[in-house]
């Protein structure tokens, strides 16, 4: 079956079956690997992705379901060069450590930023709910706070 | 010092595509050089006539922050200018045992310097000999010229030449006999919060992890392996998998099946549609539970003494009061976030691997004995890993991936699901203890005696290191405390069984740590004394000990906890590193905790990078403290029962208050950064919590007695 995604501004048709989850398309078919596979039942979010402006967890989520979709994964999260701000306080706090988890961390904290543009400690903790095994989540918190002022 | 070499013309990296001139020094660190005390060099600077200084490091990055720490030292020594450093990683073995370097190894004893002096050492060889050529340029005296920010400055003219201007000719420079190194109130980078290195291709989503590797015409497989430990393949009908869309192979081995396709998805489906038959074997039956009860049921017989000293038996007869407890601990899983992979191509020329390894010279050993080639054939490019904490080191998913390879006559990315990572994992070992201290009349441990059973991790790793029934790694933590114990005894019952065991983040420290953190703080209690107190009076003659627990108690604000709030302390020495951790919790009448506050000091003795060391304490912290609140690996039938994080809970960012670091550099000997965060966290949690309630926690993890953790931020 084939299927037409925007990834990143970009319009591709895949031809793979339907039940086939987004995350796999992104990584196989499109070899964006920036997006990362840690569980595959939702619970991890080290997939996450954008799929029409919100943080979606891309290994459950079909192809067949995403027709005409447009997704930002990591990749294309920054535009003109220039980091997101997302990114640049990532760097500036220093958060990843082994950094499996990150693309999906920054991807989230981008999604909450620009839906909540100035959240608070508990809006951050009920939005980052994505797992960690390093351990960075003081940084990432501080990260957030930082991007939000930016 | 260690295996250095100079090479005085050219490099030859990788497969030969890129050849680079200038100034290179090569040298072993890291495990490889204190462990077997020889074998390749496996890092290298290499200063280009272009200016740029390229460290490229033979090591692991998993997160631990090595690719960073590692310039940091060189750079220093070297006086190099930092935004000249890029650091790769290495590709392993077979290329730099490439003869094209000409290598002078200038060996030696390889006790008397760490690594750390190695990459010192390296790092002033090479600013002595591009200081040499330099004043031969000037032609002026050695003593006239000085290094400064990546250039030498000639002393009287004020002319100064730039590193990379200099790199061809100091190729051609003698090495000093004894590299001049620098006075430590002159370095610049260790000991500062240099930014790291690997950070930027982290945000990205650009660093290359082993599930990333894409290597033209390879294929991407799954394996499914006998659920059942010493299991074996019988037969497997490969029809289902072959009739998935993608699916290129099935390969039987002996005691997996896996499938080969053009995606993971397909390899997936091919897996989960086939029936495979297997023999299970002599486990079958067996279970952690009953595993760990037969533990239990030998602490009363004789064990392997691994730390004793006075009299035991006196003590015990001096005792006013005795108090005795059984721990345990139970099998835990590393679940690294990146689950276990790894990129193989089997050809009649040998084999490459690109893998997310902690130890590629293993993988080249035991590589050449299981697939028949010769060590000089294998080459093991590293990734970076997402995640290691001893789960890496074991090379298992490697040789699989080279086994498929071979199978299929192509590149295979091998790719285990998280069910399969938890389910095949080398388990931090389940482990009994039993406990009795006997109090004197000032109510300090007079008597101490530990028994401790589990599995060991040596006798299948690294079986020479198990001597008289002894494995140092079962009963670390537990022995040569820094407490004054003057009559103890702590002995060992090496117990072999089917689960395997494997080196979890801090080791045995991790639960022996518990362990004994714990019942110092019975005593305390049964002493009647505050848990601070008591354990500083018998840090009396351990100075640096008691330091850091000061240290954690002050910057824990000992004592004060609001109303409701209640602390617990702990303190555990890992890898040549004092660390101690205080925890603030509240606890309601349902047994929902509240973490309020969670401060860890520690004394590595000296810090290579501040910043970096206090996210290693943060997150090993957390990694302990999650596994003390839902860490229980379950063997029911042969078979681990959980299978991914729905069942082997994680703490999450809204459960975790912030985490005070206060490090305390002492100037003793370096100690480690990723693991000593771990062990103290379990013990001061579980004395928070029984000063909270008076539930004294003696099995873990603290859900199976009905306590959950909750959101810290509303
Ligand atoms: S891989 Fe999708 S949430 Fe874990
Ligand atoms: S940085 Fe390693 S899992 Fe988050």
């Amino acid at each position: 079956m084939a299927f037409n995604i925007t990834v990143n501004g970009m319009v591709h048709t895949v031809d793979v079956d339907g039940d086939t989850p987004l995350l796999w398309v992104l990584r196989d078919t499109l070899g964006l690997t920036g997006t990362k596979y840690g569980c595959g039942i939702a619970e991890c979010g080290a997939c996450t992705v954008h799929v029409d402006g919100v943080a979606q967890r891309s290994c459950t989520l079909a192809i067949e379901d995403l027709d005409g979709s447009e997704i930002t994964t990591i990749e294309g999260l920054s535009s003109g060069g220039a980091p997101h701000p997302v990114q640049e306080a990532w760097i500036t706090e220093q958060v990843p450590q082994c950094g499996f988890c990150q693309s999906g961390m920054i991807m989230t904290a981008a999604a909450l930023l620009s839906e909540t543009p100035n959240p608070s400690d508990g809006e951050i903790a009920e939005a980052m709910t994505n797992i960690c095994r390093c351990g960075t989540y003081d940084r990432v918190r501080a990260a957030i706070r930082r991007a939000a002022k930016a | 010092m260690n295996h250095m070499a100079v090479s005085r013309r050219t490099f030859l990296k990788g497969s030969g595509a890129v050849v680079v001139s200038g100034l290179i020094i090569g040298f072993v660190t890291g495990p490889a050089a204190a462990r077997t005390g020889a074998g390749k060099l496996n890092t290298w600077v290499v200063i280009a006539p272009d200016d740029e200084v390229r460290i490229l490091i033979g090591y692991s990055e998993m997160g631990q922050g090595i690719t960073t720490s590692l310039p940091q030292v060189i750079a220093d020594e070297l006086d190099a200018d930092w935004s000249t450093i890029r650091m790769e990683f290495a590709p392993a073995d077979a290329a730099f045992a490439n003869p094209v370097f000409g290598i002078q190894g200038t060996g030696g004893s390889t006790t008397t310097y760490g690594s750390w002096e190695t990459m010192r050492a390296a790092g002033a060889t090479a600013r002595a000999m591009l200081e040499q050529a330099a004043a031969k340029r000037w032609n002026v005296n050695a003593s006239a010229v000085r290094s400064e920010n990546g250039a030498v400055v000639n002393a009287s003219t004020g002319e100064s030449l730039r590193f990379g201007a200099l790199a061809l000719a100091a190729a051609e420079e003698t090495p000093p006999k004894v590299p001049p190194l620098k006075d430590p109130s002159a370095w610049r980078f260790i000991g500062k919060p240099v930014d790291r290195l690997d950070i930027p291709a982290k945000v990205d989503g650009t660093a290359g992890f082993g599930i990333d590797v894409q290597i033209p015409g390879m294929l991407v497989a799954t394996i499914s392996q006998c659920p059942v430990f010493g299991g074996s393949l019988k037969s497997v009908d490969d029809a289902p998998a072959m009739a998935v869309r993608g699916v290129k192979a099935v390969v039987p081995l002996k005691n997996a099946v896996a499938v080969a396709a053009d995606g993971y998805w397909p390899a997936k489906k091919g897996l989960d549609a086939l029936m495979p038959v297997w023999d299970e074997g002599t486990f079958a039956g067996g279970g952690s539970d009953t595993t760990l009860k037969e533990f239990h049921a030998t602490l009363d017989d004789a064990g392997a003494v691994a730390d004793a000293h006075g009299d035991l038996a006196a003590g015990f007869a001096a005792t006013t009061k005795t108090i005795e407890a059984d721990y345990t601990a139970p099998y835990l899983a590393h679940a690294t976030m990146e689950p276990m992979n790894a990129t193989a191509h089997v050809t009649e020329d040998g084999v490459t691997f690109w893998a997310p390894t902690q130890w590629p010279g293993l993988l080249t050993i035991i590589g050449a004995k299981v697939l028949g080639v010769d060590a000089s054939k294998i080459t093991v490019h590293s990734t970076y890993l997402g995640g290691g904490y001893g789960r890496r080191f074991e090379p298992d998913f490697c040789l699989q991936a080279a086994l498929i390879s071979k199978a299929v006559g192509a590149p295979v990315k091998l790719m285990w699901s998280r069910e399969e990572d938890m389910r095949h994992d080398f388990y931090r070992p389940g482990s009994v203890c039993r406990m009795r201290v006997g109090l004197g009349e000032d109510g300090l441990p007079s008597a101490w005696e530990t028994r401790i059973a589990c599995s060991s991790i040596f006798s299948r790793t690294v079986p020479q290191r198990v001597k008289d029934g002894l494995d140092h790694t079962s009963v670390e933590g537990a022995v040569h405390l820094p407490y004054a114990l003057p009559n103890r005894r702590i002995d060992y019952r090496l117990m072999p069984s089917p689960i395997p065991v494997g080196f979890w983040r801090s080791v045995g420290n991790s639960q022996n740590g518990w362990f004994t953190e714990s019942m110092i703080d019975e005593a305390a209690h049964a002493a009647g004394d505050d848990p601070l107190a008591y354990r500083l009076k018998l840090l009396a003659d351990s100075p640096e000990h008691a330091a850091v627990l000061k240290a954690a108690a002050d910057a824990a604000g000992w004592g004060k906890a609001p109303a409701g709030r209640f602390q617990g302390i702990a303190l555990v020495e890992s890898f040549k590193t004092i660390a101690a951790e205080v925890v603030e919790l509240s606890v309601s009448a349902d047994k929902e905790i509240t973490l309020h506050r969670l401060t860890v000091a520690a004394d590595p003795g000296s810090v290579v990078n501040p910043r970096n060391f206090e996210g290693q304490l943060q997150g090993a912290l957390v990694y302990g403290l999650t596994a003390a609140l839902y860490g229980r690996i379950d063997v029911v039938n042969g078979r681990v029962e959980q299978g991914n994080f729905d069942t082997y809970a994680m703490v999450r960012l809204s459960q975790l208050p912030p985490i005070t670091v206060t490090l305390v550099p002492s100037g003793r000997p370096m100690g480690g950064a990723g693991e000593p965060g771990t062990p103290p966290i379990a013990p001061a949690l579980c004395n928070a919590l029984f000063a909270a309630t008076g539930e004294r926690i003696r099995s873990l993890p603290l859900m199976d007695h009905g306590y959950t953790l909750e959101p810290v931020w509303g």
